[in-house]
């Protein structure tokens, strides 16, 4: 485009003024594309979504793995939704996801933002179930326990563990959800009969604490040290001048009802 | 060339014009031709989406008609189309995208480096709709200019999507794009976006003509450069063409159409011509017309070889 009457200086000013408006407009859709993409740590995504950042950015939003998902749990989020515009996301208190065995909303992901080495459903990791032991039916003391019937990896993300109860000697049965299984899923979340659901699907990140290195545990390390250890010898306490109760009944037979413990 | 009586070429022009006005209204639906078949082929793929999103418009076997959006679809499950700017972006965050994604991005851009970059922008692009709308209104109304921005803005900003995705990195423009929130929302359900496009057409209607497909849109800059390499082309025929300028009043390009750098090339040479069709249909001289750019260019030496022989 040799055009004969630009000069050097049109040329030069025409750049300029370009680029300045360009940098200026860059600079507000900058900080817009910046405080959207920070908006993402509460989005649950599908099975296989990649981290946060490699999410954001390989997502294409295209939609496919909404139209491949069979139980319309996956939706776009749209335009000023507190989300991050176009990408794929699910409410499992609605809808949650139902694990199909084939990943059909992995396998659509056209870019890889759902990661194909997601060989396993089980291996997803959505969320995390967290319980919210104020509200929950169980740890009030009732015999609750859906979450816990109706996790596809019952008794493995989802367990029942017996608590002490202060009313009375009955002991509760709570569940207790394991993060090395859990692939939140959500269909906890959506059985849940609370009014609000006691047990929630959240990023692992935003709940999930970390030890450290710092701390050892000892009893779990098989060291020189720990082998070497001997305890104090054991003090022999002088025979007590006081007789031993005879119990009435067989040890553990009705202890529940005799009114002492 | 040699001089004319100014008299008589503007008489020649005024005789075109009348011409076109004269039209019968099947001649004028006729010179509509190209604009009536770009509006079915905008809505229709649109449809396509739609239907295969909502009422599962599929072919025996389960196999979806076409599923995802202008960003990244499948044709009857098998062929991958990925938008390749989408595409450059993601990769210029420095993350390298899947095979399928990538034929996808090739099979897009070798239909468009065949058809002409902008057909996109004239054909497919829903945001077409919504411009083309406020500049015919624009024209309605006769709203005056007050506004006036370069059209070469249009490269800096698809340098500036560009750099954004390096240093946010993020897909600068897709997370902005009007053509992307127009299409997700009428394909998946409506948000906020229709305001964006509220904006665009209020823009286009108020401030500046043509101001968002013309001036701003980096997709269309992308497109742009890519319509530079295609093969379909707009020809151009100066023996017939009598200068009555009913082409530039159509054309939502107009720079395109400079009848110096025409007459030049016996063709349009820029890549902003969106192949839309609307002055070959209009001309009524009939010099322009669609062809295919090796076409054009053996026709052109021939005509120049014919022309030096009858000097």
């Amino acid at each position: 485009m040799a055009d004969p009457t630009l000069t050097r200086r049109d040329f030069l000013e025409k750049a300029a003024q370009g680029t300045a408006m360009a940098v200026t407009g860059g600079l507000l859709w900058g900080y817009l594309v910046l405080q959207e993409s920070r908006a993402a740590p509460f989005a649950l995504r599908p099975p296989g979504a990649l981290a946060v950042q490699d999410f954001n950015a390989t997502c294409i939003k295209c939609g496919k793995c909404v139209n491949a998902c069979p139980y319309d749990t996956l939706k776009l989020t749209s335009a000023g939704g507190d989300l991050p515009i176009g990408m794929p996301y699910f409410e499992p208190r609605k809808i949650p996801c139902y694990l199909c065995p084939d990943i059909p909303c992995m396998k659509a992901c056209p870019t890889g933002a759902l990661s194909p080495e997601l060989k396993n459903i089980n291996d997803a990791r959505m969320g995390l179930a967290v319980i919210d032991i104020e509200n929950c039916l169980s740890w009030k003391g009732l015999r609750c326990e859906i979450c816990h019937r109706e996790c596809p990896l019952k008794g493995k993300a989802i367990s029942l563990e017996t608590h002490p109860r202060n009313i009375s000697k009955h002991a509760m049965f709570v569940p207790l959800v394991h993060s090395n299984v859990c692939t939140g899923c959500g269909i906890c979340e959506k059985a849940c009969p609370t009014a609000e659901a006691a047990i929630r699907i959240l990023p692992p990140a935003l709940v999930q604490g970390k030890i450290g290195e710092h701390y050892r545990l000892g009893w779990t390390i098989d060291t020189q040290i720990t082998q070497d250890f001997k305890p104090a010898p054991a003090v022999t306490l002088p025979p007590s001048s006081q007789p031993v109760p005879v119990p009435t009944t067989a040890p553990g037979m009705d202890y529940l009802n005799s009114g002492d413990l | 060339m040699s001089e004319r009586d100014p008299l008589s070429v503007r008489a020649e022009a005024l005789a075109s014009t009348r011409k076109l006005h004269e039209l019968s209204v099947t001649g004028r639906l006729w010179s509509w031709r190209y604009l009536v078949l770009r509006r079915l082929v905008q809505v229709g793929i649109l449809l396509l989406f739609f239907g295969t999103a909502h009422w599962a418009w599929e072919l025996p076997k389960k196999t979806p008609l076409l599923t995802g959006n202008l960003s990244a679809s499948t044709f009857v499950g098998v062929v991958p189309m990925t938008d390749p700017f989408a595409a450059l972006q993601i990769f210029v965050t420095g993350h390298m995208l899947q095979t399928d994604a990538l034929l996808g991005a090739a099979l897009v851009l070798a239909f468009y480096l065949l058809l002409g970059g902008r057909v996109f922008c004239a054909w497919v692009c829903p945001v077409n709709l919504v411009t083309d709308l406020a500049g015919w209104l624009r024209n309605r109304l006769a709203i005056r200019a007050i506004a006036h921005l370069p059209r070469s803005l249009r490269y800096f900003v698809l340098a500036t999507a560009l750099v954004l995705s390096v240093v946010t990195g993020v897909a600068a423009f897709e997370w902005v794009s009007p053509v992307g929130m127009m299409h997700r929302e009428i394909i998946f359900g409506l948000g906020f976006g229709a305001l964006a496009l509220l904006a665009i057409f209020l823009f286009d209607l108020l401030l500046l003509k043509h101001g968002w497909c013309g001036h701003l849109c980096p997709l269309g800059a992308f497109w742009s450069l890519v319509g530079y390499a295609a093969q379909v082309k707009v020809r151009f025929d100066k023996s017939t063409c009598t200068h009555c300028g009913e082409c530039a009043r159509v054309c939502p390009e107009p720079q395109v159409l400079n009848l110096k750098k025409l007459e030049e090339a016996g063709q349009v040479v820029s890549g902003e011509c969106s192949n839309c069709g609307r002055c070959t249909a209009l001309c009524p001289e009939g010099s322009l017309a669609f062809d295919l750019k090796p076409l054009i260019r053996a026709h052109l030496r021939q005509a120049q070889g014919s022309g030096t022989r009858d000097s």
